[in-house]
């Protein structure tokens, strides 16, 4: 009976493994979704900025990035940049990444800005 | 009876020709491309995979794009599948790598039609479909664009004709030509629902505008841009 129960707990955690998306790491999340358009050095020259409008924020600048708050940075990676008055360039990532992805991600700006 | 044997022979014969397709993609197009299922689920997982998934190819793309594109394949993605590994930084801003970029196999045509047609029998499930459809009509192109660009900032990421736009994502000038209708108005509306760790944001973009974009690549895809290019 308990071998029973052994067995569907580990079934059950499988189940549970192979049907919900991994929470990734902020390393990994800033290449998959920031790099596009912030560069891979996060200095706001990625592959897309040639015919942007408005151009991507450098995270790598204690002077763009130290004014903004971390529940700023938050808002406008969950939500997007017109929650913040900002450009509409910048997309809302709330489908894409968790509440805790986000934190991450807060975390890992303020490592690049050396700010914060 | 004889009818009977004709039939089950039929059916068998038929069933012979289906699976020919499905031979070819497993000998050779598995090692780059998921034809089960599910999507990746971690964004490590998601860049192991070398092409598009087609698990729901028959859901996605235009058999008669597709069957000529296997035939003769074109670069679709400016910097690749995952830019993230085909680009370099340069002195304005960052590079594709194009030394590190991989052409698609062409197939003959006869491999690409029966490909084709074992594509086309893979399906998306109801949940990443939606309910969403395309409802028809037309635009302008120049409104179209103020919608894709000016008012969510797709150009962001996407090229709207040869040589400008975003270079991340797929170009969108032959979109229409590539998918169906219904499947861009599904993705547009939730990408989560069909690939979890798209580097493509759910824009939250209303179902009027979806309509309107998809008009917009209709307009689009019209121009011969082959001839253009």
């Amino acid at each position: 009976m308990r071998k029973n129960k052994l067995f569907l707990t580990l079934f059950v955690s499988l189940l549970m493994l192979s049907s919900a998306a991994w929470s990734d790491d902020a390393e990994d999340n800033y290449k998959n979704y920031c790099w596009q358009c912030h560069g891979m050095t996060g200095d706001g020259m990625g592959l897309n900025v040639q015919d942007m409008s408005v151009q991507p924020r450098d995270h790598t600048s204690a002077k763009a990035m130290g004014g903004r708050s971390d529940a700023d940075l938050f808002k406008v990676i969950k939500e997007g940049g017109l929650a913040i008055d900002k450009s509409v360039l910048m997309p809302p990532w709330r489908d894409s990444l968790s509440d805790d992805e986000i934190h991450g991600l807060v975390k890992y700006l303020r490592k690049l800005c050396q700010c914060g | 009876m004889r009818y009977l044997f004709l039939f089950v022979a039929l059916t068998v014969a038929n069933a012979a020709v289906a699976s020919e397709g499905m031979v070819i993609l497993q000998k050779r197009c598995v090692s780059c491309h998921e034809i089960s299922g599910p999507a990746a689920q971690s964004v490590q997982e998601l860049w192991q995979r070398k092409g598009p998934d087609l698990f729901y190819a028959g859901s996605k793309y235009n058999a008669e794009w597709l069957k000529k594109w296997l035939v003769k394949p074109r670069r679709i993605r400016p910097a690749g599948h995952h830019p993230i590994q085909h680009i370099q930084p340069g002195k304005k801003r960052d590079m594709v790598d194009t030394t590190t970029l991989r052409p698609h196999p062409a197939l003959s045509p006869s491999d690409a039609e029966e490909v084709t047609e074992a594509l086309m029998k893979l399906k998306a499930s109801a949940e990443m479909m939606g309910t969403a459809v395309f409802k028809g009509g037309s635009i302008s192109a120049s409104f179209g664009e103020m919608v894709f660009d000016k008012f969510n900032g797709c150009m962001a990421c996407h090229e709207i004709e040869p040589g400008y736009g975003g270079l991340s994502g797929p170009e969108v000038y032959t979109a229409a030509k590539r998918y169906q209708a219904d499947y861009l108005v599904s993705f547009i509306t939730d990408p989560q629902a069909w690939n979890p760790k798209t580097p493509m944001p759910n824009k939250h973009v209303s179902a009027a505008n979806i309509q309107k974009i998809v008009q917009y690549l209709q307009a689009l895809a019209k121009e011969n841009w082959d001839e253009k290019k």
